[in-house]
């Protein structure tokens, strides 16, 4: 055995303290030395159950493969430097194919082997936006979920851990921010800011942090009755350590489920805005800033012919990816065997 | 704590937040670049200084902006929400005209929610997974995840356009009572319900599933009541329960969805209203919609809150 000798722990200075009596003595519980390392990882017992979860390891593989042909759509470029120098994207998004010189392409061309899922209104190759759109959509939506989340976190956390009238004041304004639907200040705030990445990022995570500083509240509320807690106090650590190292990462489980569905949410959110044509500027490959250009085209109809593909492709690569998003969360909820968490439901999804 | 006096206090702790929404709607609107007033000025080369605030004098735009507030804020207590600047209709007669219509749309959500989500969640859980249950998690999946927007499209794609059922948009618009428009109602309505069934039916299906694993159904299985009555009249009362909790989130969930859906299906509807006042900078009537919608999703809160502990006299009240 390889317990420690040490009579002293921390600034507690034990006397009259003989280490071998206590060894030989009865032990109070079951708990042995091997089995304590067994309990070690709950992260890792998470994760033994989820890899046998068949529909989240189909969700993984697509917000992989969806998030790989965002990546390597067309190069990336930082400060002029090329990072990233693939392009999987056939076309540049932007190009108009009836400009190129050697294309017959013209607007609302159907599904061909030369454009996969046709062109949009413009003559743009639907498919090489597509894979481009990505990027936005699917960044911003774990930008404004890391900003959120940590945000939320140690607000609640605050909140929670020292309670009273500083509970009670940041519950107030947590309950007033919940009392909008997010789309509905996203859509103000974005009319605030304007279009673009950032204003996006911004608008989202403005209304976005409540549902996070909520769900840690109460979690502290409840683990900080436990004992360990009380003896962490006791040996006289600090409030943020115990705070921190102590009580939230025993919240972390129901938050990391409802991060990962809050993905999905934003996700939607944005294209939303994309749809109603206040995300990013006209013309870029956002998904749902591509079907706000079709939906006038949907009713009215080019010459009799409906260009169904310019409608069913974006919407579909969104649909695509939220339900992968949470087919994941639903997967991590089941592995951790928090209680049912549901789906956020505020931003319009 | 009794029944009454947790009304009492849940009705008297939404006073701050009234407030707080007050707030958060007029400061939001008011860092607004580019009022009605400097948008008409720019159109009009020819007004003087003068004139522009004469102008912003009419419409209370000038002085400090907390004085701004205070004066908003007292009109609207008295019911006066400000003229539409670029119109001159009144805020209100505009809402009033617009609102019937959303909550035919909400009311046709919420019931196709209902109605769909409901029998199928009580199948699902009694077919533990079994193929049904399989099929009905995976829909209701699919309800979650699908952008309300896309969902739209694709109905008049499919409804409208393929199979011809429904014109695309109604042709010429009757009262809103008029029994043709539940017609068109139809697919405005299933788009803006889905998510709401499938928020329904995952809760539903949990709920049931707990509730048949207790001993109270064991006991009436027991006394050799059918499994009929077992279900319908023993779980399924306390798994509805579980769905009140979710009337607060699914209706704040179907007005965001609305001002989508409206534009989706050019409903002219509150929603819709929203949008165009927002592309006009109408801060008058954003202001109202804003306000309004806020008040309204934390009297919906207020109802489940007290629905709920109604329906629960288990639950402590503290």
């Amino acid at each position: 055995m390889t317990s420690n000798e040490h009579t002293e722990r921390g600034r507690i200075q034990v006397s009259g303290f003989d280490s071998e009596k206590v060894r030989q003595r009865e032990p109070l519980t079951g708990w042995t030395e091997e089995s304590g390392t067994e309990t070690e990882s709950r992260l890792g017992r998470a994760w033994k159950r989820f890899k046998h979860n068949r529909s989240a390891l189909i969700g993984l593989f697509v917000v992989g493969i969806l998030s790989l042909c965002a990546l390597f759509a067309r190069p990336v470029t930082v400060v002029g430097m090329t990072v990233q120098p693939f392009s999987l994207a056939p076309y540049d998004p932007t190009t108009i194919m009836y400009m190129t010189p050697d294309s017959s392409a013209g607007v609302y061309d159907s599904p061909t082997l030369a454009h996969p899922m046709g062109t949009d209104g413009s003559g743009r190759d639907l498919f090489s936006r597509i894979l481009y759109g990505g990027r936005y959509s699917i960044s911003i939506g774990f930008v404004v979920v890391a900003l959120t989340g940590a945000f939320g976190l140690v607000y609640g956390a605050i909140s929670g851990y020292y309670g009273g009238w500083i509970d009670e004041i940041m519950m107030r304004i947590v309950d007033t921010v919940y009392a909008f639907p997010a789309l509905i200040l996203a859509l103000i705030i974005v009319a605030i800011l304007g279009g673009g990445y950032w204003q996006l990022v911004a608008a989202f995570t403005l209304p976005g942090w409540v549902t996070y500083a909520r769900l840690i509240r109460g979690e502290v509320l409840t683990v900080k009755e436990n004992e360990y807690v009380m003896a962490a106090k006791a040996l006289g650590a600090r409030d943020r350590s115990v705070i921190f190292r102590h009580i939230v990462p025993n919240a972390m489980p129901p938050m990391i489920v409802v991060a990962t569905l809050n993905i999905g949410t934003v996700v939607i959110g944005v294209a939303a805005l994309g749809f109603l044509g206040l995300g990013m500027p006209p013309g870029s490959a956002e998904w749902g800033t591509m079907l706000d250009q079709t939906r006038d085209t949907l009713i009215q109809g080019p010459e009799g012919a409906i260009p169904w593909w310019a409608t069913i492709f974006p919407g579909g690569a969104i649909f695509l990816f939220v339900m992968a998003m949470n087919m994941i969360g639903d997967g991590i909820n089941d592995a951790f065997d928090a209680q049912e968490t549901g789906i956020e439901q505020q931003g319009g999804g | 704590m009794s029944l009454r006096r947790f009304i009492l206090k849940r009705l008297l702790s939404i006073i701050p937040i009234l407030f707080g929404v007050s707030v958060i709607t007029f400061s939001l609107v008011h860092l607004t670049p580019g009022d009605p007033i400097a948008q008409m000025v720019a159109m009009n080369p020819n007004v003087t200084a003068a004139e522009e605030a004469q102008l912003r004098a009419r419409y209370g735009l000038d002085g400090p902006i907390w004085e701004q507030y205070l004066t908003w804020m007292g009109n609207v207590l008295t019911g006066d929400f400000g003229e539409v600047i670029g119109s001159g209709r009144d805020v209100s007669e505009v809402v009033m005209t617009r609102l019937p219509e959303t909550i035919a749309l909400g009311l046709f959500g919420w019931a196709f929610g209902l109605v769909i989500a409901i029998p199928t969640g009580i199948y699902a859980a009694i077919n533990k997974d079994e193929f049904a249950d399989t099929a009905s998690r995976f829909l209701a999946l699919s309800g979650i995840s699908i952008p309300n927007f896309w969902l739209g499209l694709m109905l008049i794609l499919i409804g409208a356009l393929w199979i011809g059922l429904w014109p695309v948009l109604p042709p010429s618009r009757h009262a809103l009572y008029h029994p043709e428009m539940l017609w068109y109602l139809v697919l405005p309505g299933i788009t803006i319900g889905t998510a709401a069934a499938a928020s329904i039916m995952r809760v539903m299906r949990t709920s049931m599933a707990e509730e048949m694993n207790k001993e109270y159904v064991t006991a009436a299985r027991a006394k050799g009541l059918p499994e009929r009555t077992v279900v319908l009249k023993h779980v399924l009362r306390n798994s509805l329960i579980s769905v009140v909790t979710l009337a607060a989130t699914l209706t704040a969930s179907i007005v965001a969805g609305s001002v989508v859906v409206e534009v989706v299906f050019n409903w002219p509807g509150l929603g819709r209203e929203f949008i165009t006042a927002i592309d006009e900078r109408e801060i008058n009537l954003i202001m109202a919609i804003t306000l309004f919608t806020g008040v309204f999703i934390i009297i919906a809160n207020l109802l489940a809150d007290i629905l709920y502990a109604v329906l629960d006299p288990r639950i402590r009240y503290d």
